[in-house]
């Protein structure tokens, strides 16, 4: 019975994530392939690598999306975290159900209908208010802060949903005001939430083709925008580079961020085990004298 | 700064909401509301490429010219409707997909021991890190009629010539299936996981085989997870529109792909805009009940 059930496991997850990988896999594979032909192996070889760093274009379109995933994730954070830390922790409040839907919403707003309708929100303003003037990075930014700070509310919410808020309590009883008990206590305790926020927003805006491709003007062409208009020409091998390229630092990033994580975690429990055995220690000799 | 807040009567509390809520209110409300305006509105050739709504006419007249033409246009033309019925039901289908296939998995990884269920986790996550776009750009490798999935039939002898299997829907069901997989997986395992175990050994003890202890007892108490994930991969696969135009049949008619083919090739910004509309009209109710399961997930400690 058992044994049948662990067979059972185990295909099902060997073919979930053969299918989850193989493609990774392949598009890693044939970026060392030789031959121009992406799927005809022709030999080992780096060269696309050394093609990808030519490629003036990419470069470019890759340093102005790195530029604005740093500016909009750590903009998202803080957006988010405020939103967040409103919905988890502010009670009910006129107006929390509308905050909540504009939270949530666009997670799941198909993404031709946000970018267009941001495109006409910045035209609208250029008419009445003269600001943003014409389109760029600003508004392929304000744009990336809307759709990523949802991802970073909820991360944070759950986050404060899940935390015991005991300690922040006894921190307002010994008489610290919100604000200090926020930045001293709340903050600290769900930084492992804030960063993955932050990374998720990175991720998220690097990775946007629509509603970039809506709200960027010309001569503002992201990696995702570049990439887009080579694959529709059909496959070329140093788009295969720069995929792998991509797949390994996201994979670095994940590992060391999970290993800080887990030595602050065991770090963590530490301190509170400490904590509490000093604790234990003091009704003990309380009890004794 | 503090000091001048208070004398208007702002307290911190209200500080610290107002300042994501005005946000949202400008960047994600009232685009719609314009958005709502312009379909009102008749193409011109111009910079915006829309006629104003409202204008001076003569003394202190405010004239408002609705123009319900851009809606009629979507109503008689059979493309539209095509294009929405179709976009509704590659969603529909690929949402079902994705639900046999991520169940399984889900229930897999929620069953399988504490350690091992966190690795497995991060390793169901880890496409998703990785740039969505170029996922779908390796489909067309392998799919193509050269490529990784021909040769490989031809060479174990199931085919002799290539399958026609890029720019068909198959391949945009594969793409839609493949991308938003970890949305469906999360939350069914998040609710898996959950499940109180003693519930089927009690079954189990009462003399329930397995598969009536799971079809009785784990199934229904997990419908709110099915829920979320199948609104998850839903509502945004209906506005798809990268999957399609890479993988799919030029020809293939997704709501998306009209709106940005008005938008971009036709420059025709008012049907566009009556587009998104009536697509958003569409996925209110679905938006609102994922909001609401949303709010009930994350929302718990809220109402203290």
């Amino acid at each position: 019975m058992n044994q049948g059930r662990n067979l059972f496991r185990a295909i099902v997850l060997t073919l979930g994530f053969a299918f989850l990988y193989i493609p990774i896999v392949s598009l890693i594979v044939y970026s060392f392939n030789e031959s121009r032909l992406v799927t005809v192996w022709g030999g080992f070889s780096t060269k696309w690598y050394g093609a990808l760093l030519q490629n003036e274009q990419i470069l470019n379109a890759a340093w102005l999306s790195l530029k604005v995933a740093a500016l909009s994730a750590t903009l998202a954070v803080v957006l988010g975290t405020l939103a967040g830390t409103v919905l988890a922790r502010f009670g009910p409040f006129k107006g929390r159900t509308l905050l909540s839907g504009l939270t949530t919403a666009p997670l799941v707003m198909p993404e031709v209908i946000t970018g267009l309708s941001l495109l006409l929100l910045f035209v609208t303003m250029e008419q009445l208010l003269g600001w943003p003037k014409g389109r760029g990075m600003t508004t392929i930014v304000i744009s990336h802060i809307t759709f990523t700070m949802a991802f970073v509310t909820v991360v944070v919410q759950s986050r404060l949903a899940q935390m015991d808020d005991s300690l922040e309590e006894a921190a307002m009883d010994l008489g610290a005001r919100p604000h200090k008990v926020f930045f001293l206590i709340t903050l600290p305790i769900i930084f492992p939430a804030l960063l993955s926020g932050w990374l998720l927003a990175f991720t998220l805006s690097l990775d946007d083709l629509v509603i970039t491709s809506f709200v960027a003007g010309p001569g503002s062409s992201t990696l995702p925008m570049v990439i887009f208009s080579k694959v529709r020409l059909g496959v070329s091998p140093d788009i295969n580079a720069l995929a792998t390229i991509l797949v390994a630092v996201v994979a670095v990033g994940v590992l060391v961020s999970g290993i800080v994580m887990r030595r602050q975690q065991i770090t963590r429990d530490r301190d509170a085990q400490m904590a509490l055995a000093a604790n234990q220690q003091m009704i003990d000799s309380l009890k004794k004298g | 700064m503090k000091g001048l807040l208070k004398r208007f009567g702002v307290g911190g509390r209200t500080f610290v909401t107002a300042i994501p809520y005005v946000w949202l209110l400008v960047f994600f409300l009232i685009p719609f509301i314009i958005v709502l305006k312009i379909s009102f509105s008749t193409t011109q050739i111009a910079m915006p490429p829309y006629a104003p709504l409202l204008h001076w006419a003569g003394e202190k007249m405010l004239q408002v010219q609705l123009n319900l033409g851009n809606f009629a246009f979507l109503v008689e033309d059979n493309l539209y409707w095509m294009a929405y019925l179709n976009s509704i039901f590659v969603a529909g289908v690929s949402t079902l997909i994705c639900l046999v296939i991520g169940y399984p998995i889900a229930y897999a990884i929620a069953r399988s021991n504490p350690s091992t269920r966190n690795v497995l986790m991060l390793l169901i996550v880890l496409p998703f890190w990785t740039s969505f776009l170029l996922r779908v750009y390796a489909w067309i490798g392998i799919l193509k009629n050269n490529g990784l999935l021909n040769n490989f039939l031809i060479w174990i002898g199931a085919i002799d010539q290539p399958i026609q299997m890029l720019q068909t829907d198959f391949a945009v069901y594969v793409g839609i299936v493949y991308s938003y997989l970890p949305f469906m997986i999360l939350p069914l395992y998040a609710n898996l996981e959950k499940l109180d175990l003693t519930l089927l050994e009690a079954a189990a003890d009462l003399g329930s085989r397995p598969w009536q202890a799971f079809y009785k007892i784990t199934l229904p108490l997990s419908v709110p997870g099915i829920i979320a994930g199948c609104l998850l991969v839903f509502i945004p696969a209906v506005g798809e529109f990268v999957i399609p135009s890479l993988l799919g049949d030029p020809g293939m008619l997704m709501i998306g792909k009209v709106l940005w083919t008005e938008f971009f090739n036709n420059r025709d910004w008012p049907v566009a805009s009556a587009v998104a509309i009536a697509l958003l009209l569409f996925l209110v109710i679905p938006i609102m009940y994922f909001q609401r399961a949303q709010d009930a997930e994350t929302g718990a400690g809220a109402h203290r």
